[in-house]
């Protein structure tokens, strides 16, 4: 190659470094990494009765006096009052207990597909993947109708004659449970799916030979390779679920009280943007070990990638 | 070991049942003639009518088509740039921030980002004058930012699988790389880059929680009217929007997945 074609390609290649890495991290950075700067600094602010509510963080005073005013109100508020420690508590019982029971449905569903004969996988599979493309708000709606007082749930248990009187179920946490593992189970599949189809069967047929038993071979061999599938599977279904609104909005009642539906309130309805900048703030602290967590995950699994 | 089938087959048919008979019940009563959404009365059609006559519905579902489409082409763009740099760039500086950068609005909660981003637009108004108001051009932005997550994810997968050799014969062969990439990687990726596209508009077709925050007066989406209608209760109009939704992304997946896999054929 000529030097001049060589200086050809390099500035070609610097040209698409820079289109290629340049433009998606300035979008982030001014579109997602900048807001949480503001909120920080929102979340250190007073509420007050203002256009926009809240109060500046700092005024120049005569003769270069720079006065700061920093509130640590709300997030002591969030810390200190029961209500938002009850708040904080439930999101995280209500992830972790979703978190499980995803596990629970999806872990076999993930195996039965991924053991299910190569014609079957593929229908399989986008039956799963189908839902996640439906609105979820509707989804959510959807059970309303069943969960409700008179509706098709006790309908049903009525008729069979499992019941007597109707049970509620709608606007208590056994709702905003079965709304949860309904609207994520197909997180919970999908990298499941993903690990458990690059396990090698010869493991499993070599544990065969010596004499181990399938359900022990199971447990010794497919639930420890397919770790990382379950994790990132978890983390999926966790990380989301803690800021959750719609689902405990409209599926929970007044005890099913969770940081997303709390954070939602203090804006909207009393329009307290600190606080809620606040809420935001705790919010993220708590989200951010899992998510690192994820992210070293997701690189492991790369670099193991054949 | 065939014998021992049947206990996973169960959990798997229960957990299709799961998913699917709330989709299939809430269809069933868009065709019910009875108000009550839950007391079946006999067919109709009428709350289909009644949908095609409601205009405030109607104008948001408009307004949501237009959001979600110019949203979805952006985010085609900014998403497989975004594949590009972390697949044909391995190695840059900062590459695990703009990893965690990619990866984190796949999972963020919708509370945080449409909070954050709203303070942002609020700030920059007072700042620099721009975006004058909020409605279209704001809720397009926070669309962007999250949807380009998931192009991102689906053009890399794609492109992690591609054959090299094609491009490397054109380059051979002298062929600018724009022009290989143009000419030769954009077709090789294009059912990727439409399954992002629909992915993309039917993510934005779907958020109340972000638009509520970054909506300002007079534009209201879809889901904020389907959102107030239902807090009141359920709906029989709800229940043929649904339908309508439900019929349309079928239809949208099933596109999608046919690229894909007419895609693997040919290959």
């Amino acid at each position: 190659m000529s030097r001049s074609m060589q200086d050809q390609a390099r500035s070609d290649r610097r040209l698409s470094r820079l289109i290629n890495i340049g433009l998606p991290y300035v979008w982030l950075g001014l579109f997602f990494l900048l807001p949480f700067v503001i909120v920080l600094h929102i979340s250190l602010a007073e509420s007050t009765l203002a256009q926009p509510p809240y109060t500046a963080l700092w005024h120049w005073l005569d003769r270069g006096l720079l006065q700061i005013e920093i509130n640590l109100g709300n997030f002591l508020l969030v810390f200190e009052d029961d209500l938002y420690a009850w708040a904080l508590w439930h999101s995280l019982q209500v992830a972790f207990v979703s978190t499980v029971l995803c596990l629970l449905l999806g872990y076999p569903m993930a195996y039965a597909i991924a053991t299910s004969a190569s014609r079957w996988r593929l229908i399989l599979l986008m039956l799963i993947i189908l839902p996640f493309w439906t609105s979820f708000l509707i989804r959510v709606y959807a059970w309303i109708g069943i969960l409700q007082t008179n509706g098709l749930l006790n309908d049903l248990l009525l008729w069979l004659g499992l019941i007597e009187t109707p049970l509620s179920i709608l606007h208590t946490p056994t709702a905003v449970y079965i709304g949860v593992v309904y609207s994520y189970l197909p997180f919970m599949i999908l990298p499941l799916y993903a690990n458990l189809t690059r396990l090698d069967p010869i493991l499993l047929e070599a544990a065969a030979d010596l004499g181990c038993r399938p359900l022990r071979a199971f447990f010794r061999i497919t639930v420890p390779l397919s770790l990382p599938g379950i994790l990132a599977g978890s983390m999926l279904v966790f990380i989301p679920v803690v800021g959750e609104f719609v689902i405990p909005d409209l599926l929970g009642g007044p005890e099913s009280l969770m940081l997303g539906k709390l954070l939602w309130t203090e804006f909207f309805s009393n329009t307290d943007w600190p606080l809620a900048s606040a809420l935001a703030i705790v919010l993220l602290g708590i989200l951010v070990v899992p998510f690192v967590m994820m992210q070293r995950l997701q690189q492991r699994l790369e670099e193991n990638r054949p | 070991m065939k014998r021992q089938r049947w206990p996973l087959l169960s959990v798997l048919a229960f957990g299709y049942a799961f998913l699917y008979v709330p989709i299939l019940l809430l269809i069933l009563y868009s065709f019910n003639e009875s108000r009550l959404v839950t007391v079946w009365s006999g067919f109709s059609t009428k709350w289909y009518g009644e949908l095609f006559r409601n205009t405030q519905l109607l104008d948001a579902a408009w307004l949501s088509v237009r959001i979600a489409a110019t949203n979805a082409t952006f985010a085609v763009v900014l998403g497989t740039l975004a594949a590009n740099a972390m697949v044909r760039h391995r190695h840059f500086r900062g590459r695990t921030g703009f990893e965690l950068l990619i990866t984190a609005p796949l999972v963020m909660p919708d509370v945080i980002i449409g909070l954050s981003l709203l303070l942002l637009f609020v700030a920059m108004q007072q700042g620099i004058g721009w975006p004058d108001g909020r409605g279209f051009t704001t809720i397009t932005i926070a669309h962007i930012t999250f949807s380009m997550a998931y192009v991102a994810v689906i053009v890399r997968a794609r492109l992690l699988q591609l054959d090299r050799s094609l491009e490397e014969a054109a380059m051979d062969l002298g062929a600018r790389p724009l022009t290989v990439y143009l000419r030769i990687t954009l077709p090789l990726i294009a059912p990727a880059l439409l399954a992002g596209w629909l992915l993309a508009f039917t993510l934005s077709l779907d958020d109340l929680v972000i638009a509520s925050f970054v909506a300002g007066p007079g534009s209201t989406t879809l889901p904020m009217v389907i959102y107030s209608s239902v807090r009141l209760g359920v709906s029989p109009q709800i229940n043929a929007l649904a339908t309508i939704i439900v019929a349309i992304v079928t239809l949208a997946v099933l596109i999608a997945a046919l690229a894909l896999r007419g895609e693997r054929a040919r290959r």
